[in-house]
């Protein structure tokens, strides 16, 4: 599950400086012809460090997104759900493990990006910091949350980085158990009792926010964002993936009878757009940046299994051992 | 010192504090050991192909690691680790060797089209 690289990073000023004019246009013509970019071949400094940033963030957001839903692992309403749960949850888990060896593969190891990780200085996934009150959201989670980063992933999956492509189709696979189960809880708590149908459209509410959050704020253009574009790093607009998702799920939403909170959303006919309210972005911007209901708890519960674990990786340590970056 | 109050009850177990005393130890080179390449088979009688990588430590915790993250769901027969140290690759900048000389079109099935006209010219030679 992941949002988006959301916000295009613009640290660096010149993002091609010092770049041989030969290679480049090489490097980029051959993405111009669809051809894959592995992880031995010549690349532009700022390709490297856009992409790494970007892996490591989806790869953080699937171990982070497995905590909300994790909650309720315990007090999952009967055995198939406890297990059909257990089952997502490690999905999630496997997923970062697929993502961390491909963001490895340019060269930032393991060990670094989980510093990064709870030292804060690496971001995740907005939505990861909101909490899961009750069942049903857990049910919204995984309906509409990996719904969303289907739509996101399966249009990164066309991308240039190859071993980045080969990981996203793998996880889109299991991703589609995913968004069947939630579909599946969510239907049953729509079409169940009175009280079922209560709890699902207090949780659907309570994430709408952060759903529209997801695929983060509208692009403004930008020379940092043409060039990932023309490197095939970003492969859509964030609205123009809100747009597909309103397309697909707007409609079984409603067919469930549920509402959905926000009476500005509607299609336009003639433009065929989707308009809907601001949905407070100085909101999004404040959780990013560590203000959010949970951000503090996610890391210290990351943080304590680090710490836990140490001595048993420490234990499995020989001399002999030398690290070697995967080589796809 | 406070705690956090969660609404995962395994976290209320865990008694996290809300403002760790200390500063968080970073992980040192190797904390998550080396790395493996893994090669699965799809079914028998098809090549081994490569899928991915593991950190293990052993050989053998890599192949469970293996099962877990490129065998879920019954998506292969038999899988192969070996450490990644262990591969040696060609350079990219050598992959011009892959070219096919232009001098040597007698390794090529091309080079051996016309076996039928000459058949068909001797037959033809034969009935006249």
């Amino acid at each position: 599950m992941y949002g988006n690289i959301s916000i295009i990073d613009k640290s660096s000023k010149d993002p091609l400086a010092g770049e041989d004019p030969n290679m480049l246009e090489e490097f980029e013509a051959k993405i111009a012809r669809g051809e894959k970019i592995e992880a031995n071949d010549w690349m532009p400094k700022e390709y490297r460090r856009q992409l790494i940033r970007m892996i490591e963030q989806h790869a953080h957001s699937e171990i982070i997104g497995a905590l909300p839903e994790g909650t309720w692992i315990t007090r999952a309403p009967g055995f198939r759900r406890k297990m059909a749960l257990m089952a997502k949850v490690q999905d999630e888990s496997g997923h970062c493990q697929l993502l961390y060896n491909a963001a490895e593969t340019l060269g930032k190891t393991r060990e670094d990006m989980i510093n990064d990780l709870i030292s804060g200085k690496s971001k995740y996934s907005n939505v990861f910091n909101y909490p899961a009150p009750t069942w049903a959201d857990t049910a919204v989670i995984a309906w509409l949350i990996d719904a969303s980063a289907i739509i996101n992933q399966v249009t990164n999956s066309k991308g240039s980085y190859a071993p980045y492509c080969r990981a996203l189709e793998r996880i889109c696979m299991e991703e589609s158990f995913h968004l069947r189960y939630g579909y599946d809880n969510v239907v049953t708590l729509a079409t169940g009792t009175k009280y079922q149908r209560e709890q699902v459209q207090d949780a659907l509410n309570r994430w709408w926010r952060p759903i529209m959050h997801f695929f983060g704020p509208p692009d403004v253009a930008s020379v940092h964002g043409e060039i990932l574009m023309r490197w095939k790093v970003k492969m859509a607009s964030n609205d123009d993936m809100r747009q597909q998702f309103f397309n697909q799920y707007v409609p079984k939403i409603l067919e469930l009878g549920l509402t959905i909170p926000d009476e500005n959303l509607k299609k336009d006919p003639e433009t065929k757009k989707w308009t809907y309210s601001d949905p407070d972005w100085d909101e999004f911007f404040r959780v990013i940046k560590g203000d959010g209901p949970c951000n503090k708890e996610r890391i210290a519960v990351r943080r304590r299994a680090e710490e836990e674990g140490r001595w048993v990786r420490a234990a499995l340590v020989k001399p002999t051992m030398s690290y070697a970056v995967p080589l796809s | 010192m406070q705690v956090f109050t969660s609404l995962d009850p395994r976290v209320n177990r865990a008694e996290l504090p809300e403002n760790p005393e200390t500063e968080f130890t970073p992980k040192q080179a190797l904390d998550q050991t080396q790395t493996y390449e893994v090669f699965h088979q799809v079914k028998t009688g098809a090549h081994h192909t490569h899928v991915g990588s593991v950190h293990a430590p052993t050989a053998e915790l890599a192949l469970a690691f293996a099962k877990e993250q490129y065998g879920r769901r019954g998506q292969c027969v038999s899988l192969w680790v070996v450490n990644s140290s262990a591969i040696a690759a060609l350079d990219v900048r050598d992959s011009d060797i892959f070219d096919s000389a232009t001098d040597k079109p007698y390794r090529e099935v091309t080079a051996y089209a016309n076996t039928r006209e000459k058949i068909e010219a001797f037959k033809n030679k034969q009935e006249a």
